[in-house]
């Protein structure tokens, strides 16, 4: 099987701070993939260069086979290529189901009726539709998150990239995130998951790939990679299962 | 799910009772205004109009450009070139103005289009004085004093001075329905909620989908066009133009700029209260000489302090009106939770 997006000697530097070093993944068709990293590992700027809010120095990204790395991150995203912020970005001034609308209509092209049935269906499996005419200034940061990925959703995705959004949450809210991006993995959408609560990582993925100094340092079976020396190291002094 | 979106508010909806009998009104503005009220409508219909644009330029598409004057100065000097160089009619020449303007300013935007920030506000400007001094070198239009629309074609518009204020007024009025019927028809639209969403973070829109250059541009393209019809009909009003009345940043993007400001930028209302404040005041207080300017300047800045969003802003947050129906609203959800 040919992997839906395959990165090849990737590089990213802020002068001498190198976020991504000659990075090389590949995710499979429907695969779920987890992403370990210490802060400021180049996590996000992974995303960023496969999103395309950041551009490469050097490599190649491919969607489908298809070489995208010189394309805007507009043309990413309709291409199939959705996320979430690790610093919620939402659109303010407008109402909680107006940014899905966004999302709906923009990155997955639908329009009317059509975009107005995806948006509430994604706002009630992630637990938002009750604030649908909520203005999204005025949501808590764990509703801004639940946002964050309810828009990723109404555009779409062929594969999505999710950006540490269960920190916070009590165990049952916890819970409720695993089963909704359960059901997402179940509809054929390929994941790529930051998570530092790695409890709920594992209870998703398949495979797990370790980040530092933007080179990816491990990658393998979840509880191989958790076992392994790199994750032990990094992970000194933080709870596995923080 | 018995959930369902829907634009209309109340208000919305009895805004829109409200609005029809307004509009009856105006038009029949003639028969019940006298000549200098007239005038002075026309006037306030055109700067709305002004307003409407910039505020949908620099409050929905974040292009602050402090030289749209070369928009309406390039309208109302083709406005004369048509009419008295190129001899068509003045409602022939007022379509092509518009087309002209979309045409001239699709260029300019890729141009200034590369400028960030305020490299990009002084790119407008420049553009502008660009604009001013090239109409300063045509002859046949009076060069750098300017020239009066001849009487012949003052004349076309109508028989009888009474007929033609009537004919100004109602050519200023359907501008300025266009103008706002134009906006808020982009705004529901597709590219409107893009441009929304633009407004309020660029990253965000960027990353699902929205492709930021184009939907700018459209904006530009399709804002400068209509300044240019404004600015034609702002002269035929004056039937005198100049290069220094044409371009004047003071008049045609300073005031404006005052307008959407203390009425709410960002919102599609805002310019639309502005427009009749800023009236209200100069009416009251054009008495006071310079010291009128003082107490405009007064005005914004206490506004600006207690209001930062403007007075509709100030409106809406607290009670979220919206007169015109923009906003999607899910209904059925209080049925849902229950
Ligand atoms: N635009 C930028 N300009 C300069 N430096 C940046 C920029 N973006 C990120 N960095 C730096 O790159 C490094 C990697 O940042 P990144 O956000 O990718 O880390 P991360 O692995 O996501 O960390 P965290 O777990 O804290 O989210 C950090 O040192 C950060 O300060
Ligand atoms: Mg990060």
């Amino acid at each position: 099987m040919s992997a839906i997006l395959e990165l090849q000697g990737v590089k990213k530097a802020f002068g001498a701070v190198v976020v991504a070093d000659d990075q090389s993944w590949s995710l499979q068709p429907g695969e779920a993939l987890g992403v370990l990293g210490p802060n400021g590992a180049g996590k996000t700027s992974m995303f960023n260069l496969v999103t395309g809010t950041l551009s490469t120095d050097a490599g190649t990204i491919r969607l489908d086979g298809q070489d995208i790395t010189g394309w805007s991150a507009a043309k990413r995203c309709r291409a199939g290529i959705a996320r979430s912020f690790q610093v919620p970005q939402p659109f303010a001034h407008m109402t909680v189901f107006e940014n899905a609308y966004v999302a709906a209509t923009q990155g997955a092209g639908l329009s009317g009726r059509a975009a107005e049935a995806h948006c509430l269906d994604v706002l009630d499996r992630t637990g938002l539709v009750a604030k649908s005419n909520v203005q999204a200034g005025g949501l808590t940061l764990l509703e801004r998150k639940r946002l964050e990925l309810s828009r990723a959703l109404c555009a779409k995705p062929r594969v999505i990239l999710l950006d540490e959004i269960a920190g916070g949450l009590t165990e049952n809210e916890c819970q409720s995130l695993i089963q909704t991006i359960r059901d997402v993995h179940a509809t054929g959408v390929s994941i790529v998951w930051i998570e530092h609560v790695v409890h709920a990582l594992l209870a998703v993925v398949s495979r797990l790939m370790v980040i530092d100094f933007g080179r990816k340092i491990a990658e393998g079976e979840p509880q191989a990679i958790m076992q392994s020396r790199e994750v032990k190291e990094i992970y000194l002094g933080i709870e596995a299962d923080a | 799910m018995s959930l369902s979106v829907t634009r209309r508010t109340r208000l919305s909806t009895a805004w829109l009772f409200v609005l029809v009998p307004i509009v009856i009104l105006l038009i029949a503005a003639p028969w019940w205004a006298g000549r200098a009220d007239l005038r002075l409508m026309g006037e306030i219909a055109l700067y709305m109009s002004l307003a409407v644009l910039w505020n949908l330029l620099a409050g929905y598409a974040g292009l602050v450009s402090v030289g749209q004057q070369a928009y309406v100065g390039f309208g109302g000097y083709l406005f004369f070139a048509l009419t008295m160089l190129a001899g068509l009619h003045p409602f022939a020449a007022l379509p092509l103005v518009v087309l002209a303007g979309f045409v001239i300013s699709a260029p300019v935007a890729v141009l200034i289009f590369r400028l960030r920030g305020a490299y990009f506000a002084i790119g407008t400007w420049v553009v502008a004085e660009v604009f001013r001094l090239s109409f300063a070198q045509i002859s046949s239009l009076g060069g750098g004093s300017g020239t009066s629309l001849s009487p012949s074609i003052v004349r076309s518009l109508a028989d009888g001075r009474d007929a033609r204020e009537a004919v100004a007024w109602w050519l200023a009025l359907g501008a300025g329905m266009l103008v706002i019927g134009a906006v808020v028809w982009l705004l529901r639209s597709r590219q409107g909620v893009a441009l929304t969403a633009i407004r309020d973070n660029e990253l965000a829109a960027r990353s699902l989908g929205i492709d930021i250059w184009r939907t700018k541009f459209t904006v530009y393209v399709v804002v400068s066009g209509l300044t240019a019809l404004i600015g034609a009909l702002i002269f035929l009003q004056k039937l005198r133009i100049s290069p220094d009345a044409a371009f004047s940043a003071n008049d045609w993007t300073a005031f404006v700029i005052f307008i959407v400001v203390i009425g709410g930028i960002g919102t599609l209302e805002g310019p639309i209260l502005g427009t009749l404040v800023f009236f209200a005041l100069r009416e009251t207080l054009a008495d006071l000489g310079t010291l009128y300017l003082i107490a405009l300047g007064v005005v914004a800045i206490v506004i600006m302090l207690f209001a930062p969003r403007g007075l509709w802003g100030f409106l809406r947050d607290r009670w979220g009106v919206e007169l015109f129906p923009l906003s999607r609203r899910v209904s059925g959800l209080a049925k849902k939770e229950a």
